[in-house]
């Protein structure tokens, strides 16, 4: 009895941290149900994460600006437009990948400052700045692409990053259907977590911080074990790990090691949490919102190359509403419009959140129109839930 | 004018969280006089009239409040206004992109039908500013218009509503000389014809000048109600009333030892505010030495914060002027982070507001200001700051369950310890506190006033504004009066009293 009455306690008092975990469970249950297990096929989750990378990433970076209280509308079309430079890079100037992909990324940090500027230096609302920037990359993305039109990319390194699946250890023969090399890192996934956690109870214990009750503690470790074991189980059962996955994996993990455990995440949440008590603390507004709205553009690149790399093309409509979903995916993944609150780990859960519905719609055959109205409406339960589980402190 | 009361408040009392802010209050007003209500900062008067107004609504006060002859509940603002209560704020209340006629008029338009019947507004508007005697075009944005002027359309815009009762708070403090003339000449034109004035004020002068009755208010209490026209009010009796409390014991000794090292020198400081284009500081000179606590006292809005943010990396963009000095060395910091470098710290006023992240918790509050200390190569090490985190919790006796507990959570005497904490950290040779004990209880008082004389025994120089006059002279080893942006006296704490303060602090 007293397992089940410490499972509710712990679950109210994180249900923000611990919200939208259930809420993807749920919904991936339902879909499963609903198509016969197909949406939990392993060619489909596989699909479904190799589409949510180029949003998860703008995710990513929209929870920083969204937490510094301001938004960046112009994501998209400089990813599409970002996109359209590095297939002309390629094709045009014959320029190498490992040169092309470097010079991108760094391209997008210098266009990010542009909107840091307006917003850190004139005092611009980021909305407006960003509404322009929105307009600018959307003409750019047609005057770069109106000679050739839609441009194919014929670099098979370049097009790997959104289609390519990473090498299987050679040699092996056993469980021929499966990807070993996907497995292993599945396993090391598990131990590093497992090792980590128990690590971090017992530092806690130390200082006499509360800590999660031993059952509850055990029934998580294995909950978090089973969810990543089951994610390595399907998708090595299918080409194993994508490269998306793999730069989606990378990015989250760089950002939530920034966010959490460097000077500069903190200096970003206390911007976000106070910006007035931040600055005189000694903290400098102004440049973190460089950093923030530079890192922003740098991440748009990188969308725009996966989404080019994916369709092995730059296209004219390239980044169209991308940064909406991007938006919709920080939000859904708890991030607050008040400022100073949201996890990255959370845009990439609200992002994979979001790309399941539309695959699980489009397996039963929903129409287009429909699906928007149901992501409508888990948006909004999202940040409904977000302003309630707040107020209620 | 007659002896019949238009306003009688009654045994008012008005508790928050913790303090008894009115404490059985009463407060009578005759009809078609010009009534000055004075006290100290924190006396009461703006929670009074808050209760007046509705903006505390019937029920969350106890006592009575009768209006012209009737016993009054407002449920809020407009319950107020509707039997004719209007008060000005000091922080006037005009949509600034709106026109004149539109100002005066909005929230109660002329309406004609579902339209607005704007030939009959703009005539009702010209026919308000005649009334105020404000010559401009009622076309013109309020924005264009002065602060002196800007309050003759709130004045307007009351006597539009047929206002009987005229509450103004502090109406003189943005205006200058000639304004002051023009609204006391209005003021009493008003009461010629009927219109009865609360004027809350600091300036006792204004009040020698304009009031026919005075109440005084204490701690929260009324202390008396005097006639002017019957020689009872002089300034001297006034400020008598409002500081006239015992100072209790509640201050720590500490040992003196003097040192006539100056840490700090300021010369010739003053600081142009653009956003409210006009001067903030004027010509100031002071300094501080070390292991002595500096008190700044004066009224609030005397401009001491702005003295100590513009030394403080002037993170409000003010234009400084003026020369400081630090160990002998002249500096100018750009930006607060400049300042602490140089071992400069700001306890701010409002903690809530500019002091804590509210929504973190103690640990990543107390590190904030300092973190590289606590940082290898850009990256937290958590040990030392849970091991800094904790000391501080212990030594300031900061009550939390842990230092993970949010601040927002914690009472307000506790998050002003955080707040302590925060600047403790970053080891300053200055420590600023800007009203360091308000809005907390006496024990938590005591105990920021031990650590107080803990710092400055242990060398650390304290500068220390406050608007209570007790706690400066209780605190201070020298004290320094602001009055309108300018040092109006410097006096060792030994030859002063609440009264030679007040004298400083009310002049200009």
């Amino acid at each position: 009895m007293s397992f089940f009455k410490d499972l509710q306690r712990v679950l109210r008092q994180n249900i923000r941290e611990y919200g939208m975990f259930i809420a993807l469970f749920v919904i991936w249950a339902i879909f499963a149900i609903l198509t016969d297990g197909i949406f939990i096929s392993s060619r489909n989750i596989s699909n479904l994460l190799n589409q949510t990378g180029y949003i998860a990433v703008l995710g990513v970076g929209m929870t920083l600006v969204i937490v510094i209280r301001h938004i960046d509308l112009s994501v998209g079309f400089l990813a599409g437009f970002l996109g359209a430079v590095a297939a002309i890079a390629m094709v045009f100037w014959g320029w190498p990948v490992l040169i092309v992909i470097p010079f991108v990324l760094i391209l997008g940090l210098l266009l990010g400052f542009i909107p840091g500027f307006l917003v850190a230096q004139m005092g611009i609302p980021a909305f407006v700045a960003t509404l322009a920037g929105w307009l600018i990359y959307r003409g750019a993305i047609l005057v770069v692409t109106e000679e050739t039109g839609t441009i194919v990319i014929p670099n098979d390194i370049f097009n790997a990053i959104g289609n390519g699946y990473i090498p299987d250890i050679p040699g092996l023969t056993f469980m021929p259907e499966m990807h070993k090399l996907t497995l292993l890192l599945g396993i090391v996934a598990i131990v590093i977590y497992i090792v980590g956690e128990i690590n971090g109870r017992r530092k806690k214990q130390d200082y006499n911080f509360e800590v999660l009750p031993m059952n509850i503690f055990v029934l998580k470790l294995v909950f978090v074990s089973a969810i990543v074991g089951g994610m390595t189980w399907v998708l090595a059962g299918y080409n194993g790990l994508s490269w998306t996955v793999v730069v989606m994996l990378i990015v989250v993990g760089l950002y939530h090691f920034v966010t959490t455990k460097t000077v500069l995440g903190r200096h970003i949440y206390a911007v976000g949490g106070n910006p007035e008590a931040a600055e005189l603390s000694g903290v400098n507004v102004k440049n973190i919102t460089y950093v923030v709205f530079g890192q922003m553009g740098m991440l748009s690149a990188l969308s725009g190359i996966l989404f080019a790399s994916r369709l092995q093309s730059a296209t004219t409509t390239a980044g169209t509403l991308f940064e909406l979903d991007a938006i919709a995916a920080a939000f859904v993944g708890g991030v607050s419009a008040a400022g100073g609150v949201g996890k990255v780990t959370g845009a990439l859960i609200g992002a994979i959140v979001m790309a399941s519905l539309t695959s699980g719609m489009n397996l039963m055959g929903i129409g287009i129109s429909y699906q928007y109205m149901v992501r409508g409406a888990v948006l909004a339960a999202a940040v409904i839930f977000d302003v309630a589980t707040r107020t209620r402190k | 004018m007659n002896d019949t009361p238009i306003l009688e408040m009654k045994n008012i009392t008005k508790e928050f969280p913790g303090v008894k802010a009115l404490d059985g209050v009463s407060f009578r007003v005759k009809k078609g006089e010009i009534h000055c209500l004075v006290g100290e900062n924190g006396a009461g008067k703006s929670t009074l009239m808050k209760v007046l107004s509705g903006v505390y609504p019937h029920g969350e006060y106890s006592g009575d409040i009768i209006f012209d002859g009737e016993l009054q509940r407002f449920g809020g603002i407009r319950d107020s206004e509707k039997v004719g209560i209007s008060i000005i704020y000091q922080e006037l209340a005009l949509v600034p992109d709106m026109t004149v006629y539109e100002n005066i008029f909005v929230g109660h338009e002329i309406r004609n039908g579902m339209m607005v019947d704007w030939n009959e507004t703009i005539r009702r508007a010209s026919e308000m500013l005649k009334k105020v005697r404000l010559d401009v075009n009622p076309a013109a944005k309020v924005r264009e218009l002065g602060v002196g002027k800007q309050q003759l359309v709130e004045i307007a815009k009351a006597l539009s509503k047929d206002v009987k009762l005229l509450i103004l708070d502090e109406p003189t403090s943005a205006l200058n000389e000639q304004d002051v003339d023009n609204l006391f000449v209005l003021l009493g034109d008003l009461r010629a014809q009927g219109v009865t004035c609360v004027l809350i004020t600091h300036k006792l002068k204004e009040v020698m000048d304009i009031a026919d009755s005075v109440t005084v208010l204490r701690d929260g209490q009324t202390i008396c109600t005097l006639d002017a026209h019957k020689g009872e009010v002089s300034e001297n009796v006034l400020i008598k009333h409002m500081v006239g409390r015992e100072i209790d014991n509640i201050y720590p000794k500490r040992e003196h030892k003097r040192s006539d090292e100056v840490v700090l020198e300021v010369k010739s400081w003053s600081a142009y505010d653009p956003s409210r284009e006009r001067n903030i500081l004027e010509d100031n000179n002071f300094t501080v030495k070390k292991g002595e606590i500096v008190g700044f006292s004066g009224l609030m809005g005397s401009g001491r914060t702005e003295l100590a943010l513009s030394i403080f990396g002037n993170p409000d963009g003010y234009r400084v002027q003026g020369e400081l000095t630090l160990n002998g060395e002249r500096r100018s910091f750009k930006h607060p982070q400049e300042a602490i470098d140089a071992g400069v710290a700001y306890v701010s006023e409002d903690r809530k507001r500019n002091g804590l992240i509210l929504i973190q918790d103690v640990r990543q509050n107390i590190t904030l200001a300092n973190l590289r200390e606590i940082a290898r190569r850009g990256v937290v090490d958590n040990n030392a700051e849970i091991k800094v985190a904790n000391d501080y919790k212990n030594s300031l006796n900061i009550k939390t369950p842990s230092i993970e507990q949010t601040v927002v959570n914690l009472s307000g005497g506790n998050q002003q310890k955080v707040s302590l904490a925060k600047w403790l950290f970053v080891k300053p040779q200055i420590l600023i506190l800007d009203e360091p004990t308000r809005g907390i209880d006496v024990g938590a008082k005591y105990e920021i006033y031990t650590i107080m004389n803990r710092l400055v025994e242990q060398g650390m120089s304290i500068i220390m504004i406050s608007s209570e006059l007790p706690e400066i002279l209780g605190m201070s080893d020298r004290v320094y009066v602001v009055s309108a942006g300018k040092i109006t006296g410097e006096l060792p704490v030994e030859e002063a009293t609440q009264e030679t303060i007040m004298h400083l602090a009310t002049r200009n």
